[in-house]
């Protein structure tokens, strides 16, 4: 294992510090219970966002606290859920008297200690659980679909809707419509290594890829040999339309997201191989999102996010945004 | 159950799971993740280093503080559900008497009853509850008997039968999925961990 690391037990206090002292002017990393937060306190009557997860998917969530986001995010261990004090602090810190909405993504362990952090927290809250993995209907650690990249578009645009003064009933629908118009399907190259473990998740060939692989390095659909990109993205894309089935002319948000692993370089080329083929199939791309928002440690790979769009998902996607992994508009 | 049983089981369970980490840890990484025995193995240290803390407590606030260092020390659904399991036990009524091994019995049983509901998960799923829920439903049967020894030994053997019985079982429940199949072969690593616990502490009641 060659990883930039000191001791395994300091390996998330150090970089959770490190990202402290990065990004000072926008939050505050606390850790005793560990948790993110805004540097500026959430205005009253705003619903305040609380997403969280294990680490090891950076920038999700802790580069997604600030204006226009999350209010807060709990790091768990590397690919571990994180623990319920973690979730009733957080929304003690961030709770302005609107409510907070958690946002989970379909893990059994997620799921078990979120609903254990809400039954802790005394305040108005309620939960939406992100399940946008087309890859797989049963995983081999969630009852049903895993919540992966899109996760990062719903905590954009219903971090949107709440600074808005969205109630909370409202941005927990709207959180819902958009999990349920995204769909994803990701590919790797080449397993990740957790630090704690120290040798790679999974063995794979020098000329093979996982398809439909999870964000833990967990099995997806099948192992194949390497093919060319635009027969990979066609494959994806196939995946995701036969769930999605957007309209000829709806619009929609194409996000191309790296594993941790590929250079950006290759995900532009995705993002083109996808723009040809549905562009082919009369699909229109109206907004885009190309980068590292949801990885894998270092693994060397991508997925792909259809996201179908009306006037409210994409007035709240162009709002502005200031954190630490998306700024635009401020 | 004592105080001081709870912290030499605790030291005993280390021991073998420490023993049996790398076998956890592969079939974790062949259908999950590979953070299991981690946390397992992060859980039953913070729980050891409690001894100092614990050891002259009543065993109510034993239990709770074990159930808090559980849940905020371990996470994943390891901590959770563990954490469910101690909380629910420490909850019991009159553990300021003395507890016999009916009374141990009936806290067991009902430390495993919240974990299902914690969990969703029953029997046949391919998780911990393969092991959990039928060496509670034994121990519901044995509870009464004086001479609970001889049923201890097949509480043992339940709980070996039913972790290896996970070894064919598809990932999830009924729905066929690419990936249940290809979690065939392959015994769940909870289930392994689970049944190890169980055979530990079985053998130590068994052996004094």
């Amino acid at each position: 294992m060659k990883k930039f690391i000191n001791n395994n037990d300091d390996f998330l206090k150090e970089s959770l510090t490190g990202f402290g002292k990065a990004h000072s002017d926008i939050i505050n990393v606390n850790l005793d219970a560990s948790f993110v937060s805004r540097k500026n306190k959430t205005k009253d009557g705003k619903v305040s966002l609380i997403s969280g997860g294990g680490s090891g998917h950076e920038p999700m969530h802790g580069g997604f606290v600030g204006h226009g986001m999350l209010d807060a995010a709990c790091p768990g261990f590397v690919f571990s859920a994180p623990t319920p004090d973690q979730m009733q602090a957080a929304a003690e810190h961030v709770d302005s008297g609107a409510g907070v909405l958690f946002i989970v993504k379909n893990y059994s362990g997620d799921i078990m200690n979120f609903e254990m952090g809400a039954e802790m927290y005394s305040g108005k809250n309620d939960s939406i659980i992100t399940n946008d993995d087309v890859a797989v209907e049963d995983s081999t650690f969630t009852t049903g679909r895993r919540g992966v990249a899109a996760t990062v578009l719903v905590e954009k645009i219903v971090g949107s809707l709440a600074e808005h003064s969205g109630s909370l009933e409202e941005c927990k629908k709207l959180g819902e419509k958009v999990n349920k118009n995204a769909g994803t399907m990701g590919v790797a190259f080449t397993s990740c290594t957790v630090p704690a473990a120290g040798k790679p998740t999974f063995d794979i060939g020098d000329d093979e890829m996982e398809f439909g692989v999870g964000i833990h390095g967990e099995p997806g659909r099948k192992r194949e040999k390497i093919q060319p990109s635009k027969t990979i993205v066609g494959n994806i894309l196939e995946a995701i339309l036969d769930n999605l089935k957007p309209e000829k002319n709806e619009r929609n948000l194409l996000f191309v997201n790296g594993m941790g692993g590929t250079p950006l370089t290759e995900l532009y080329l995705v993002y083109e191989d996808a723009c040809q083929i549905l562009q082919s199939k009369g699909i229109e791309v109206t907004k885009s999102l190309v980068g590292n928002y949801c990885t894998s440690l270092e693994m060397q790979g991508a997925s792909i996010t259809l996201l179908k769009c009306d006037d409210e998902i994409l007035k709240h996607w162009d709002a502005p945004v200031h954190t630490a992994a998306m700024r635009w508009g401020m | 159950m004592s105080v001081s049983f709870l912290i030499s089981q605790a030291k005993s369970v280390q021991k073998v799971i420490d023993e049996n980490s790398a076998e956890i840890e592969v079939l974790d990484q062949k259908i999950g993740d590979g953070d299991h025995i981690f946390n397992i193995q992060r859980g039953l240290k913070l729980v050891v280093e409690l001894e100092d803390a614990i050891k002259d407590l009543p065993l109510a606030k034993a239990l709770n503080m074990i159930a808090m260092k559980v849940l905020s020390g371990i996470g994943g659904s390891s901590g959770a559900l563990f954490g469910t399991f101690f909380m629910t036990m420490a909850k019991s009524s009159d553990l300021d008497k003395d507890v016999d091994f009916n009374k141990a019995c009936e806290m067991i049983i009902s430390g495993i009853k919240a974990m299902k509901e914690r969990g969703k998960a029953d029997v046949g799923e391919k998780t911990m509850m393969d092991v959990l829920l039928p060496v509670s439903e034994k121990l519901n049967e044995l509870k009464n008997e004086s001479e609970f020894k001889p049923g201890l030994n097949e509480v043992i053997k339940i709980a070996e039968e039913r972790m290896l019985s996970t070894k064919d079982m598809l990932a999830t429940k009924g729905r066929a999925s690419f990936l249940g199949e290809r979690a065939k072969g392959h015994i769940d690593p909870g289930a392994r961990s689970s049944q190890l616990i169980i055979d530990t502490i079985c053998k130590s009641v068994i052996n004094n």
